[in-house]
């Protein structure tokens, strides 16, 4: 089974080969060779990863290493002891982000091929898309920070290419959705700024950047963990062989194990020196950085809003289901680091919790369909991080996939709604009956105060909705419900159990939170599916192809089982019969520290309670009779509410924030210096006045008051003589600079000449 | 074998003055004749020995010697020059086939300098002895003085005499130098003075030897250009034709850095570390103030040359940083940013060509009108930006964990110097915001020929070169590794030393 492990360079290769393939010929295949060529590279990118899967659990978890077929080492110097090669890893963890993002990907390119159909662009949609999935499933899959960057800062480019693929659209969307991408690039550099600090950081620190060396086991948790109920999941080789496999090259994570363990370990950089603890701190909290701006945290969470510029599809796939996740493996894949820093941790669990809680509030007040999903999608990373900032990195990861199924399903789902507005609209036009319901221009089809009643319009997209609804919401027995039970329940007992101040608050920020999630999805479905049509659209609109719809009904599916994948041991008959906590033994061979909650009837029953609660109340407050207008939101016209709503609706004025503190002065700036400093100042006043017109004036004065005057007039008699030899010079003084370059250059060539006469003399051998 | 490489263009000049007798002609024979120099300079990387850290492929003669000194003819290469051979000899073909289109007047002095220029940057990387190198280091300016005074735009004149000057006056001071090493050292050959330092032969106390430093310094430094002496780059560039931008921004700025690795390090080691927080300083802030006066700019060109002065921060940076990464990251780099900004240039002359106009606000969602030409600016765009995978990452990857490890420079340096990987994002995505995205909203855009065969065949090996580098800069580095290695060890035997 071993061998099958070499197949995992062809989960990069082959979608690279589609994005090729499409680059090149896309425009000759059509709609259906380009859509047979993109869903079929990421069809068999999953085949693969299902492959490796097999091929993980039937060889005991043996983490492989695989070179890249046909490159060589990507960085090599060797007097720095610095290289960086191209090696992909096989281990539960990178197959289960290999499954997540072409199983979820294979879905979301068949459902785009329907969405995107007539589009005057269809080949280059699906060459980002396929560019995307290399560059994901590399980032996923890569053994080293480095091959992770490349990923990571690639993915960014498909994101910045995706968000602004409709940058001709005119009306000044076309520049709306231009700056949406330009926004959403430069936020996530600003975090790719900390993360590049933090490997330059690591490689010095541990001077290499690989995860694991070939042939490296990870090692295994410390023995406090056993204070869990559960144990914990140690790799199938005995400790003995563990140290064995020590005593060659060590990656990082390993030799940072062994200098905590070793205590007291100082670490160099050239003239400072540091305890490996701080240093560890500082590299977790530059990652964290870089997490936030990938993962959409505060404070960098400003961009994923915009990025719903973007096709429906890629707000799914990129901006929910994977790209956005990243900065989550990549937390959890240096759960080493992360575990042994309690400020990171803590600093983890206070950006995750805070980010759940503000996003949730801020979905409360929009009114655009995606954008809710958007602060959405926001706040459920906020669980994840959080997650990762209680230790509790299984139930991140656990949370990572689930989110993956039923938040792409959401948003295909209100990418269907979206469509079956737009053909409502269409078809209005059509028949001429645009007189009635709204004024046209003002016609948003992603504006959910135009929709509602679509519920009998479109059942599929209906009740695939409500199923990623409830698995969002947390409610017994969707997917989510088992995953945001487990973060909630690691939270607590972080702060019960293991005495972290941070458990405590994370928990109580993030159950508020679960409550706002709820609300603010069932606010949706009411306005979106139920009362009446509240524009013509929506009155007209039909449900979408069955090429969409298909993969709806999947993800659905997926939505309520996946959580199966997890069951916790203190779940009655379902853990008994599906096994328990699978997922997080399957991630513990290759997550040091990953550990399984148990199960808590109190707390599970107590979330439950409250998703359905808030969910009453969204129903309560928007009753048919509230929807049947909706010029404004009930909560702004209670007066207790109003207030918040407002600020809510506004983003908490976020955006306006950063624009007048760092954008304004920025720009600002850079035209000051741009056209006063470098340019009036230093290039014109220091250059032309101060130094060149002096020595013009000097230049002057030398040639008519003293030449002239004084001089000239002395030897005015010479003068005649000398007029008389110069009048044959004046040929050769011509008074152009050029002319007296070219004197330059013929001096030059003289030298020239001199150079070569030795050479020659050399060469003819006298 | 060095000579073969170096002279061939003189050759092929010499050859087309004889033989070409139409415009036509003369273009061709150019053409030519580059590229048959870069191909035979391919074999300089084919017979290279990496193991050796030593120059290789010499030539050396006697050619003015006399009591007590001598000058030679002393050209080879080492695992630094390689490079920047091999970025001369690429480039020069890529400018020339530039300048078909564009170039339509006294066609026949154009192409004789664009072989001067090339014989004349090639002699620069080659020469081993100071006075051979000061040489072909001052003739560079006179083609580069007659592209931009010719061919250039309105303001030609100035900005070639800018040019010329200032660039003259950062040389007198390195003359001096020379000559008074030359003196002291009894000959002119680089090898031979190291020799002597080494073996103690040759003793100058620190002051002189700063001085030296400095002298040598402040030519290369205004080459550079380093802040703030960079004033006349913006001139030379916005003022000179396409493929004198790409040349300048391609290979002459290289020739300042070449000569802090070439010179001061090796010559001067003790200076080199005590002078290296303050270049490093210089640096940083080269790369910040040029990347912020890049966003401020109206004129694409005007923006690719201040993001020159960034980008080339960061290879003083890693110069400086005086560890093998940085400086191997440095080299690497100045071929990068040869490969990029020249890229960025021809792109740029593409736009100019067809709307006579180089200001950003004229355009407006070229991608619509021309989808190839876009996505081939998209890639120069990124591998300037530095997107890991394209090759200008790799240079400031390296020349970061350089400075990061840095024993000569304080770590502070660093994160600063970060920051321009942020600041080059924002010039750089502004400006391919406001010419490629966007609406196609101006009526004289939309019906803009996409890019022909020739223009292709100019940018296409540009992209093959950020792929490669972008890669497999393993390669790349494997060439240096010994030469660098040796250079840094030396350099700190030499301040324990207290030389």
């Amino acid at each position: 089974m071993e061998n099958y492990f070499d197949l995992v360079p062809l989960v990069v290769l082959i979608p690279l080969v589609g994005m090729l393939t499409n680059l090149f010929f896309g425009k000759r295949f059509g709609e259906q060779g380009v859509a047979i060529v993109a869903v079929g590279a990421s069809a068999a990118a999953f085949l693969i990863a299902v492959i490796l899967w097999i091929a993980q659990v039937n060889t005991g978890y043996v983490p492989a290493v695989i070179d890249m077929p046909v490159l060589g080492d990507w960085i090599n110097i060797t007097s720095a002891g610095l290289r960086i090669p191209w090696e992909f890893r096989v281990d539960s963890l990178s197959v289960t982000m290999m499954l997540v993002v072409s199983g979820v990907g294979t879905l979301i390119h068949i459902y785009a091929v329907g969405y995107m159909h007539g589009d005057s662009r269809f080949p280059r949609f699906f060459v980002y898309m396929n560019m995307f999935l290399v560059f994901m499933l590399l980032l996923v899959t890569g053994n080293n920070f480095l091959m992770m960057f490349v990923g990571w800062e690639g993915v960014g480019l498909c994101s910045y290419l995706l968000i602004g693929f409709w940058f001709d659209k005119p009306g000044g969307v076309g520049w709306k959705n231009s700056d949406a991408a330009r926004k959403a690039f430069i936020v996530n550099r600003v975090g790719d700024f900390g993360l590049i600090l933090g490997v330059l950081l690591t490689f010095w620190t541990f001077r290499t950047l690989d995860y694991y060396k070939p042939g490296e086991m990870p090692a295994a948790a410390h023995h406090e963990e056993a204070a869990y109920e559960e144990t914990l999941f140690a790799p199938d080789l005995p400790e003995d062989e563990h140290h064995e496999t020590a005593t060659g090259p060590i990656g990082v994570f390993n030799q940072a194990s062994a200098w905590l363990e070793e205590g007291d370990h100082e670490v160099n950089f050239g003239v400072i020196s540091l305890s490996l603890e701080a240093t560890i701190t500082l590299i977790t909290l530059l990652f964290l950085l870089g997490a936030t701006g990938k993962s959409a945290q505060i404070p960098l969470f400003v961009w994923l809003p915009d990025a719903m510029a973007g096709p429906t599809p890629v707000s799914a796939f990129i901006h929910a289901a994977t790209m956005v996740t990243a900065g989550v493996y990549m937390m959890v894949r240096s759960n080493v680091l992360y575990h042994s820093s309690d400020l990171s941790s803590f600093v983890v669990a206070m950006i995750g919790a805070t980010t759940a809680i503000v996003a949730g509030f801020i979905a409360v007040g929009q009114w655009d369909i995606k954008r809710v999903l958007a602060y959405s999608t926001v706040s459920q990373l906020g669980f994840m991080v959080a997650a990762v900032g209680v230790g509790a990195y299984a139930a991140a990861m656990f949370h990572l996939v689930t989110h993956a199924c039923f938040k792409a399903l959401l948003f295909l789902a209100s990418g269907s709604v979206i469509h079956g507005m737009e053909h409502g609209h269409h078809h209005l036009h059509e028949h001429g009956h645009g007189d009635h319901g709204h004024d046209d221009d003002d016609f948003d089809p992603q504006d959910m105060r135009f929709m509602g009643g679509l519920k009998d319009k479109m059942p599929v997209t209906y009740w695939t909705y409500i199923f990623g609804t409830l698995a969002l919401a947390g409610v017994f027995p969707f997917a989510g419900f088992w995953s945001k039970d487990e973060i909630l329940l690691d939270s607590i007992k972080h702060g019960v159990n293991d005495g972290y101040l941070s458990g405590y608050l994370a928990f109580v920020l993030l159950l508020i939170a679960a409550v706002f999630t709820a609300f603010y999805m069932w606010r949706q479905v009411s306005m979106v599916f139920y009362g009446q049509p509240r524009h013509a659209a929506a009155e007209h609109a039909s449900e979408s192809s069955n090429l969409m719809t298909r993969p709806l009904i999947v993800l659905a599916i997926l939505s309520l089982l996946i959580g199966l994948i997890n069951i916790p041991s203190g779940f009655p008959i379902l853990g008994w019969l599906l096994g328990k906590h699978e997922f997080t033994s399957f991630l513990g061979h290759s997550v040091t520290f990953a550990h399984a909650g148990s199960f808590n009837f109190l707390l599970a029953t107590m979330a439950v309670i409250l998703a359905l609660g808030a969910i009453y109340a969204a129903r309560a407050l928007y009753n048919d009779k509230t929807l049947a207008t909706l010029e404004r939101d009930p909560l702004e016209l209670d007066e207790r509410t109003a207030e918040a709503f407002a600020l809510a609706n506004a983003k908490l004025y976020w955006d306006e924030f950063y624009f007048k503190y760092i954008i304004w002065p920025y720009r600002n700036v850079a035209y000051w210096l741009a056209e006063k400093l470098d340019w009036e100042i230093w290039h014109d006043f220091a250059h032309e006045r101060l130094i060149r017109d002096p020595f013009n004036r000097a230049t002057q004065f030398l040639a008519e008051p003293v030449d002239k005057g004084f001089i000239d007039r002395n030897f005015d008699r010479l003068g005649t003589l000398v007029r008389r030899v110069s009048d044959r010079m004046r040929v050769i003084q011509t008074g152009y600079v050029r002319t007296y370059a070219l004197s330059v250059l013929f001096g030059a060539l003289l030298v020239v000449i001199l150079i070569l006469l030795p050479v020659l003399r050399e060469l003819l051998g006298l | 074998m060095a000579t073969v490489v170096f002279m061939l263009p003189l050759v092929g000049m010499v050859l087309m003055l004889i033989l070409a007798r139409s415009d036509q002609q003369y273009r061709w024979w150019t053409l030519t004749t580059s590229i048959v120099t870069f191909a035979v300079s391919l074999l300089l990387v084919r017979g290279f020995d990496k193991t050796s850290a030593g120059l290789q492929m010499v030539d050396q003669f006697d050619w003015i010697s006399g009591e007590g000194f001598s000058i030679q003819y002393y050209v080879g290469i080492d695992g630094i020059s390689i490079w920047l051979v091999m970025l001369t000899t690429f480039i020069m073909p890529l400018a020339i086939l530039s300048s078909f289109k564009a170039i339509q007047k006294r066609v026949k002095l154009y192409y004789m300098f664009m072989l001067l220029m090339e014989w004349a940057m090639l002699g620069v990387f080659v020469a081993q002895d100071l006075f051979l190198f000061y040489v072909f280091w001052e003739v560079t300016l006179v083609p580069m003085y007659f592209l931009i005074g010719i061919w250039g735009a309105e303001q030609r004149i100035y900005a070639a005499v800018k040019f010329f000057l200032y660039t003259m006056a950062g040389s007198l001071l390195m003359l001096l130098a020379i000559l008074w090493l030359g003196n002291e050292a009894g000959t002119f050959a680089v090898p031979e003075i190291l020799e002597q330092l080494k073996t103690g032969d040759l003793v100058f106390s620190t002051a002189t030897g700063r001085w030296l430093f400095l002298a040598f310094g402040i030519a290369f430094a205004i080459k550079v250009p380093m802040w703030p002496l960079h004033s006349w780059l913006p001139d030379a560039h916005v003022q000179a034709p396409t493929a004198g931008s790409v040349i300048l921004a391609g290979v002459l700025l290289k020739m300042g850095t070449y000569g802090f690795v070439r010179f001061n390090l090796p010559l001067f080691p003790a200076a080199s570390e005590t002078f290296a927080p303050y270049i490093a300083a210089l640096a940083v802030i080269g790369i910040i103030y040029g990347a912020w006066v890049s966003y401020g700019q109206k004129d694409m060109k005007k923006l690719v040359a201040y993001s020159s002065i960034s980008h080339l921060g960061f290879v003083m940076l890693g110069i400086f940083a005086l560890n093998s990464s940085g400086i191997e990251g440095a080299v690497l780099q100045m071929v990068n940013h040869g490969i990029s900004t020249g890229g960025l240039f021809l792109v740029v002359g593409v736009l100019y060509e067809r709307r006579h106009t180089k200001l950003m606000a004229a355009f407006g969602g070229i991608w619509q009108a021309m989808p190839l030409y876009s996505g081939v600016a998209l890639v120069i765009v990124l591998s300037s930006m530095g997107l890991p995978g394209l090759n200008g990452f790799v240079g400031e990857f390296t020349i970061l964990l350089g400075a990061a490890g840095s024993d000569a420079i304080s770590w502070w340096f660093t994160p600063l110097a970060a920051l321009g990987v942020i600041l080059a994002a924002v010039y750089m995505l502004y400006m391919f915001n406001t010419v490629f995205m966007g609406e196609l909203d101006k009526e004289e855009n939309k019906r803009l020929p996409d890019l022909d065969w020739r223009e292709l065949y100019a940018l296409v090996p540009i992209l093959i070169m950020v792929l490669v580098i972008g890669l497999q800069a393993g390669y790349f580095f494997e060439f240096m590794d010994a030469k660098v290695g040796d250079l840094v060890r030396d350099i700190s035997l030499a301040v324990a030393a207290g030389r």
